[in-house]
């Protein structure tokens, strides 16, 4: 008995030795490992795209039109989707991808710095986006409860779903919605940021990303999602009993897509992503849910995707980055203090 | 020997010996504010008391299924006995769905405890049935028979038989298992997923504040709460291996 004891507590302490001669090793020599690139020499005639989960039905139909083309002859694919944040995070740690097609630009934004994505990714004519959406009230068949408004949605005995935001990339886009078209009906960043507060005081279920919240919401639970229009579209198609309503001031989404510097083929990643952008392709998106970034092909589909009086961008929000360090820092952001009961501190402007 | 200790170091110990460090990236301070968040100080308060919960009713319940399964004999045991351990196989994301499709607003059952921390303490009963009946079964089935006939020989009840004979042999199993059990609770995620609000300061748990916190980037924090959590767990194992040992020496 003892004798097993003791062996026990020597190979402990062996193995904690070998482990920490090991990180020691680790920490000596992590420097030169970054710039290894396994996607191979030119001329790979595999394309790996990246991309966030939503536009995978819209991808397996542009793809095969890809590769019908010229440029995207003897082309293959590997699809990899997932969230938005978290694929990014994979990228960034050595997920290899020539592709990457994202929820929200500061997901590729990341990836500038270590040198994975070219800091000039949004300089092309559709300022590197290749889809757009809106942020709507998804509501259960016929509307039961009249939500047409923002100011619906605070009234007492409505119970409104949105992910997380702080699991949730994507339920950014829903906080700067609401806090945005307040700010567009006039109100004072202070009543804005109050209306928030509000709101949040009626959502009884934050799930941890926009699936769930989906799931939740056809579980039964609540009288509104907050929901991408493609996602109620979606829903829509697939035989859910969910109608949409797109208030009258609402974010337009904007959803990136980028080549990487790593890739192996970069002639063709590029080939990939300008005929994402071409009129075929995007008509894909616009069955699919998707407002379309090409101006004819958006016009061509007005009557679908109506554009709210009040639309407005992240930039009426003075940007991702102002936005996200004012709402989403973990110990003095906005939502914490909201989460935390606490109000909200005054001293922001 | 050497084999096994190249195994748990790269499986096991340099795994949590690089979190470790990564919860220190921002020195002792840094690690100290990621505990002392609010908001994830009550997760993890939370976390603790619903799998306390979780450990008692597992200790009872298990050891009870467990007697059944050993001492009882009823059509379909065998069919039971290996039910014990599917919750083990089924993807835990899964069994949170089922919950919330019989426990939810639209359950047939007309109980609607999704989103609530009930909610959370039955999806953890589900994961974490087997651990305390598969420690205590074999125990049992070892047990030997005899003492119990000697004990009623000599006069003694079902109940003293129980608290005298039975209790005793079998304690040191049920702390192991409901160490294992409250190890497990502690970490959950999958099967909470769908079945937790995910409310701060209200049903949040330790794990979702960890994912969230991975969300937002911010790795260290996650880190620390992890191997904050971690020296719970440990703790936990320490502390009720000591008791096990000084129970079971106190048995004979």
């Amino acid at each position: 008995m003892i004798l097993r004891h003791r062996s026990k507590a020597l190979l402990a302490v062996l193995a904690l030795f070998a482990a920490v001669l090991t990180l020691v090793a680790a920490g000596c020599g992590g420097g030169d490992t970054a710039s290894g690139d396994t996607s191979g020499g030119g001329g790979d005639s595999t394309l790996t795209l990246v991309g966030y989960t939503t536009p995978r039905e819209v991808y397996e139909e542009v793809i095969p039109a890809f590769q019908a083309t010229p440029a995207g002859e003897g082309i293959d694919f590997e699809q990899s989707y997932g969230p938005s944040g978290d694929q990014s995070r994979a990228v960034e740690a050595g997920l290899d991808a020539d592709v990457l097609a994202l929820s929200l630009a500061p997901d590729i934004d990341r990836l500038v710095e270590p040198g994975i994505v070219d800091a000039n990714w949004a300089q092309g004519p559709t300022k590197g986006f290749v889809s757009n959406s809106v942020v709507v009230f998804a509501v259960r068949k016929g509307n039961p409860k009249h939500i047409q408004t923002w100011d619906d949605l605070v009234k007492p005995g409505v119970e409104v779903i949105t992910p997380n935001p702080f699991t949730s990339g994507g339920a950014q886009w829903n906080i700067g919605a609401a806090y945005g078209a307040q700010l567009e009906q006039g109100k004072t960043k202070q009543q804005a940021l109050e209306y928030i507060q509000k709101l949040f005081e009626n959502v009884p279920v934050q799930p941890k990303g926009a699936r769930e919240s989906l799931q939740v919401f056809t579980a039964g639970k609540g009288d509104v999602l907050l929901a991408y229009e493609n996602e109620a579209v979606t829903a829509q198609q697939a035989g859910e009993d969910v109608d949409y309503v797109i208030p009258d001031q609402t974010i337009l989404i904007q959803n990136p897509i980028a080549v990487t510097t790593t890739s192996g083929n970069p002639a063709a990643a590029k080939a990939f992503v300008d005929y994402a952008l071409s009129k075929p392709a995007q008509e894909v998106f616009a069955a699919k849910g998707y407002r379309s970034v090409l101006p004819e092909v958006a016009k061509a589909n007005a009557s679908t995707y109506p554009d709210p009086p009040g639309l407005f961008t992240i930039e009426k929000l003075g940007g991702w980055e102002s936005f996200r360090d004012e709402f989403f820092d973990p110990d003095e952001g906005v939502m914490a203090d909201i989460f935390a009961g606490k109000g909200f501190s005054q001293e922001d402007e | 020997m050497g084999i096994a200790v190249l195994y748990m170091s790269i499986i096991v110990l340099i795994p949590l010996a690089a979190l470790t460090a990564g919860a220190f990236d921002d020195g002792w301070s840094g690690f100290w504010d990621a505990i002392t968040n609010d908001q994830a100080w009550y997760a993890v308060k939370l976390t603790l008391i619903v799998s306390a919960i979780v450990t008692l009713i597992n200790a009872v319940m298990g050891t009870l299924i467990a007697w059944v399964l050993v001492r009882d004999r009823f059509l379909g045991k065998g069919l039971v006995n290996s039910l014990i351990d599917l919750p083990f196989a089924l993807p835990t994301i899964v069994a949170g769905l089922t919950l919330l499709a019989l426990y939810g607003p639209k359950g047939p059952t007309g109980i609607n405890i999704a989103f609530t921390k009930a909610g959370i303490v039955v999806a953890l009963l589900l994961v974490t049935l087997p651990f305390v009946v598969r420690a205590v079964q074999p125990v049992l089935l070892e047990l030997d028979r005899e003492m119990e006939q000697a004990a009623a020989s000599l006069g003694a009840g079902p109940f003293t038989i129980f608290r005298r004979i039975i209790f005793p042999n079998l304690l040191p199993a049920v702390i192991g298992g409901c160490g294992l059990a409250f190890s497990r609770a502690l970490g959950e995620f999958g099967s909470l997923v769908l079945i937790t609000g995910n409310i701060p300061f209200d049903d949040q748990v330790a794990s979702f504040y960890i994912f969230g916190q991975i969300e937002s980037d911010n790795r260290a924090a996650a880190a620390g709460v992890s191997v904050f959590l971690l020296v719970l767990s440990l703790a936990a194992l320490l502390i009720l291996s000591a008791v096990e040992r000084w129970s079971s020496r106190h048995a004979r």
